[in-house]
């Protein structure tokens, strides 16, 4: 399996039919971990970094996993592969442009992932769609036990698992949960939600696109304090205090637009399919902020002829590498911008 | 849509000026940006959020041991404290026992006042080890079941507690 065999359909946990998916979109567990006898990446050599591959690529993939896992070689691969990679999140944009001798394990379901020398020796990271984090964290501790038998972690009994930064230190864990928060930000309250994110030590960054905000109003949720509590507590705290305080506060915010701001929003909704179904040149941020409001559209039963499956097909298709590895080649952004107007159209106007 | 300024390129940065009530949008390309000053303000990686954090802490906070003195070399990987600190990266897990005091103030920073360990343990740690990070477990487990006055369950981790002692 290479890159371009993935770039063609949507990612399972982007799939929206998990519990809770209209507006979490997927859960994901993220652990570092780092072999003992071995430096950190800053002060690795290049042959001791291609040993610490070989010997984590080797145990990764004999383990069994229920799917037969694959391996692909990031330091070989084009910056095409390496994107679609990226815009699937089963690598960060960090290991697609590191350096020397690294790699990334995928299972094909795409739930399950282990960079291999990324910041970490190893970061795996398991997937789930809609609200399944008690799920991940099950999954992920097997897989890492089952690693744990054929390596030798760096561990510490005061720090735990010792991870080249240490703001990963301990547990090593990043819980993270995917959400689609357009009514909170078309109320205002968005702000509200990261003020109280902040107090309560969360991260919250943009789900898409390289960087600044969180285009499409999808965010994503992270703990930042990796040491001193234990894994389950965090996830504990994640699935029964934070996401459902955070999605009471949307479904309260979808419920306010629905009695009071009505026209407003089918307003928004339905200029948007008008646009997405008409225009001829449309940029990944714009196509992004429409079918952001597309979703909301669906989910508060606003939109009529238009399938879930469609949208959140386009979301994931419609992204600047997607669409370059299925056109085929690289491709100016004007051409892009172009083929992506035509793909949203085939597929919203024969829908 | 073409940049304003030198209508050749795409226009990728897209501003909205809102001043003394009148609203004004420029289109410009990432180079008329730049040439303008406006600075593209991306988001802000978690290692530089670090090292920020860590030039705020060399000023001072009183009491503390502000600058470390004579920087301090890691014996086994050659990493020293004053690189860590400009680029918020280890060496080597041996850095954790090198960098002694100065790097626990870092980690406290970094993890909200927290030094200790809790959660899982590797297999292969010594028995002592894992025996002592699952008795602090327990023990914290304890705590939060009589905070919930849920005894039952706070009677079973004592006793399992009492097991590893």
């Amino acid at each position: 399996m290479i890159p371009a065999d993935l770039s063609n359909h949507v990612s399972g946990w982007f799939d929206g039919t998990g519990p809770g998916a209209d507006i979490v979109i997927s859960s994901r567990i993220r652990l570092a971990r780092n072999l003992a006898g071995y430096e950190f990446l800053p002060c690795l050599t290049s042959r001791r970094q291609g040993e610490v591959l070989e010997k984590l690529k080797t145990a990764l993939l004999s383990l069994d996993l229920g799917e037969a896992v694959y391996f692909v070689d990031i330091d070989g691969a084009s910056a095409l592969e390496q994107d679609v990679l990226v815009e699937r999140h089963l690598i960060s944009r960090q290991h697609a442009r590191g350096k020397g001798p690294r790699g990334v394990v995928i299972a094909p379901s795409e739930s399950f992932t282990a960079m291999i020398n990324e910041e970490d020796h190893m970061r795996i990271q398991v997937f789930k769609t809609g609200l399944q984090l008690k799920e991940c964290w099950q999954q992920i501790n097997r897989i890492d036990s089952a690693i744990e038998q054929k390596v030798n972690y760096a561990f510490d009994p005061e720090y735990g698992y010792l991870t080249a930064c240490p703001t990963n230190v301990g547990t090593g864990i990043r819980v993270s949960v995917m959400l689609h928060l357009p009514a909170l930000k078309m109320t205002g309250q968005i702000d509200k939600f990261f003020n109280a994110a902040r107090d309560s030590d969360l991260m919250v960054r943009g789900l898409f696109g390289e960087g600044t905000e969180a285009v499409g109003d999808f965010f994503q949720v992270s703990n930042q304090v990796t040491l001193g509590f234990a894994e389950d507590q965090i996830v504990h705290d994640f699935v029964n205090l934070i996401v459902p305080k955070i999605t009471q506060y949307e479904a309260a915010a979808r419920q306010v637009l629905m009695t009071q701001q009505c026209d407003a929003v089918d307003d928004k909704v339905q200029r948007a399919i008008g646009v997405l179904k008409n225009a001829r040149l449309i940029s990944s941020q714009e196509a992004l902020f429409l079918l952001s409001h597309v979703r909301l559209g669906i989910n508060l039963g606003r939109v009529e002829g238009i399938s879930m499956d469609a949208i959140n097909e386009l979301f994931m298709l419609t992204q600047p590498a997607h669409l370059q590895m299925n056109a085929g080649g690289t491709l100016d952004a004007d051409r892009r911008d172009s083929m992506r107007a035509k793909m949203i159209r085939s597929r919203l106007c024969t829908n | 849509m073409l940049c304003q300024s030198c209508n050749e390129r795409t226009a990728t940065i897209h501003l909205t000026d809102i001043s003394a009530g009148v609203r004004t949008e420029s289109h410009l390309c990432e180079a008329c940006a730049q040439n303008q000053g406006l600075a593209v303000k991306s988001q802000i990686p978690l290692n530089e959020l670090l090292s920020t954090l860590l030039a705020a802490q060399s000023d001072a906070p009183p009491g503390q041991p502000q600058e470390v003195a004579t920087d301090i070399e890691c014996p086994n990987c050659g990493m020293t404290f004053k690189k860590f600190v400009q680029k918020s990266q280890l060496g080597c897990p041996g850095d954790y026992k090198a960098f002694g005091e100065p790097l626990r103030g870092v980690i406290a920073k970094a993890q909200n006042g927290r030094f200790q360990h809790h959660g899982k343990v590797p297999a292969t740690a010594p028995g002592d080890t894992r025996d002592q990070i699952k008795l602090m477990n327990l023990r914290q487990q304890l705590e939060e079941a009589v905070r919930n006055e849920d005894y039952e369950t706070a009677a079973k981790l004592r006793d399992m507690m009492e097991n590893l002692q």
